[in-house]
């Protein structure tokens, strides 16, 4: 984990993708290209969902608002939905989505939305490495901060916290 | 016994809530029979420091109204908390923002800048501002400052329930006002309307169609509303399916779209973020380059989900990008 964190140490930022694979193609590519043993760049978490047409709106807002500096959404091939159509509505919500985000002073192309079949692990590798290397152009994610509940505890920065351990130990 | 006692107030908003008070007609002499209004701005001769002189918590109940930008806000929205046992958000400005809110599209700077520079109608030679403080001769005058972005009430203080719309219906009013006389509140932080949406009490529901599909949106000046058929189904953007009911489709009767003030149902985070979804999800076509051209009819999709809940959003306002000197 601690190598995510290493703005400080090489002077790159390494940004923290949050990526959204369907079940069906996108992650079962994303099991290729590691199986393939390719190598490529470590910034994304990626988290499954059955079809991409799951893909609530909110979920990238959130991904957003919890530190995510970009957000990538991986669903089949157009006609190639398991559920018929769940790519096509993900596809609709990705575009009006992202003018949405590029209203609100956020760079379109932090939301990328990317067909990938099961046999495409390449591609994974070819677009992990795109993503990462435009958002590191664009830079940290500075949304407005958000007021705190008064009735909530603060979130502890867990950043700071983890450069903090890693000083101790050093 | 004597009476509980109850408080109004209002912080940024426009006077519609105090409205809906006034709309409670013949209900109101019930209301006031039951309750002692020992705090009203609006219609009643009480000061701050009436308030201040209070014990804490010696309001039973108060129904603060408008989202907060300015200092004397923030420290009204503080000392109504501590003197009250209930405190409710009341309307779409205190719950989510409202339409105040939507000046966190804009930064500080360049509201300021418009409103004593910009607009064509302001002659501002000295290029004068408000400030907290100014010095004059008969001595110093102050300012409430004004913060650098809108918040809900709940961002301010801890809040009880919400009373939700733009403004709320009478209908819930009385209902929370009985809730509260006869000790049935249900739990702390829930929002007193029913927890189900538009679409299910609309008066329109039997014209839907079981799959709705739209070809292309429309703005209501551009159309001869039908008055009995689904707006959605129109083509227009009705927010019915991601809103929140309570009020009996006033809007929809009144043969207009729903905008969505009495915001979302029970675990939805962000209001607009489930409108754009909704509404994205009925368009009918699988063509990348004709979804765009189909989504154009959307002039604003920030000012149209986001009408009455952007402080309260999970993006809370646009990025900043010249307060952080560039990208």
């Amino acid at each position: 984990m601690s190598d995510m964190y290493d703005s400080g140490t090489n002077g790159r930022f390494e940004p923290r993708i949050v990526a959204f694979f369907c079940n069906w193609c996108t992650y079962t590519a994303a099991d290729l290209a590691g199986t393939s043993r390719m190598m490529y760049e470590h910034n994304a978490r990626v988290v499954r969902l059955m079809c991409s047409g799951r893909l609530d709106p909110q979920f990238v807002l959130h991904a957003f608002r919890e530190g995510a500096d970009a957000v990538l959404i991986g669903g089949c091939h157009p006609g190639d939905c398991h559920y018929q159509s769940g790519n096509y509505k993900a596809l609709r919500r990705f575009r009006l989505l992202q003018r949405l985000l590029e209203q609100m002073g956020i760079e379109k192309e932090r939301l990328r939305l990317e067909w990938i079949s099961a046999s495409e692990g390449d591609k994974v590798r070819q677009v992990m490495n795109e993503m990462t290397e435009q958002v590191r152009q664009f830079g940290p994610l500075r949304l407005r901060p958000m007021p705190n509940a008064p009735h909530s505890e603060p979130v502890a920065d867990l950043e700071l916290a983890v450069a903090a351990v890693e000083q101790g130990m050093s | 016994m004597s009476k509980p006692r109850v408080g109004f107030y209002w912080c940024a908003s426009c006077g519609g809530c105090e409205e809906a008070v006034v709309d409670l007609a013949e209900a109101v002499l019930d209301v006031v029979a039951a309750v002692d209004i020992v705090f009203w701005p609006v219609a009643l001769d009480f000061k701050r420091s009436d308030v201040e002189a209070m014990r804490d918590g010696e309001m039973a109940v108060c129904f603060v109204n408008g989202a907060i930008r300015t200092s004397e806000q923030v420290e009204m929205a503080e000392l109504m908390r501590r003197k009250s046992q209930f405190l409710i958000a009341f309307g779409s400005c205190a719950h989510s923002g409202g339409i105040p809110g939507m000046a966190n599209f804009f930064s500080k700077e360049s509201i300021l800048q418009e409103v004593y520079h910009g607009v064509p109608s302001i002659a501002n030679t000295d290029t004068v501002r408000p400030r907290p403080e100014t010095k004059v001769t008969e001595g110093q005058l102050t300012l409430p400052s004004f913060a650098d972005h809108v918040r809900t009430l709940d961002q301010t203080v801890p809040v009880d329930y919400y009373l939700p719309g733009c403004p709320p219906p009478v209908k819930l009013i009385v209902g929370a006002v009985k809730a509260i006389l006869e000790g049935t509140l249900p739990p702390k932080g829930t929002v007193l309307a029913p927890n189900i949406a538009l679409c299910d009490e609309c008066p329109r529901k039997e014209s839907k169609p079981d799959e709705l599909l739209i070809r292309e949106f429309k703005r209501p000046h551009q159309i001869q509303i039908d008055p009995q058929k689904c707006l959605l189904d129109q083509g227009l953007l009705c927010m019915g399916p991601a809103t929140r009911s309570g009020c009996d489709a006033a809007c929809i009767n009144g043969n207009m779209p729903c905008t969505g003030c009495l915001g979302p149902t029970d675990g939805i985070r962000d209001y607009g973020a489930k409108a754009l979804s909704s509404i994205a999800s009925v368009l009918n076509s699988d063509d990348e380059k004709e979804i765009d051209t189909l989504l154009k009819a959307i002039v604003d999709p920030g000012g149209t989900f986001y009408r009455y809940s952007l402080p309260a959003s999970l993006l809370h306002g646009t990025i900043l990008h010249e307060e952080r000197g560039g990208k």
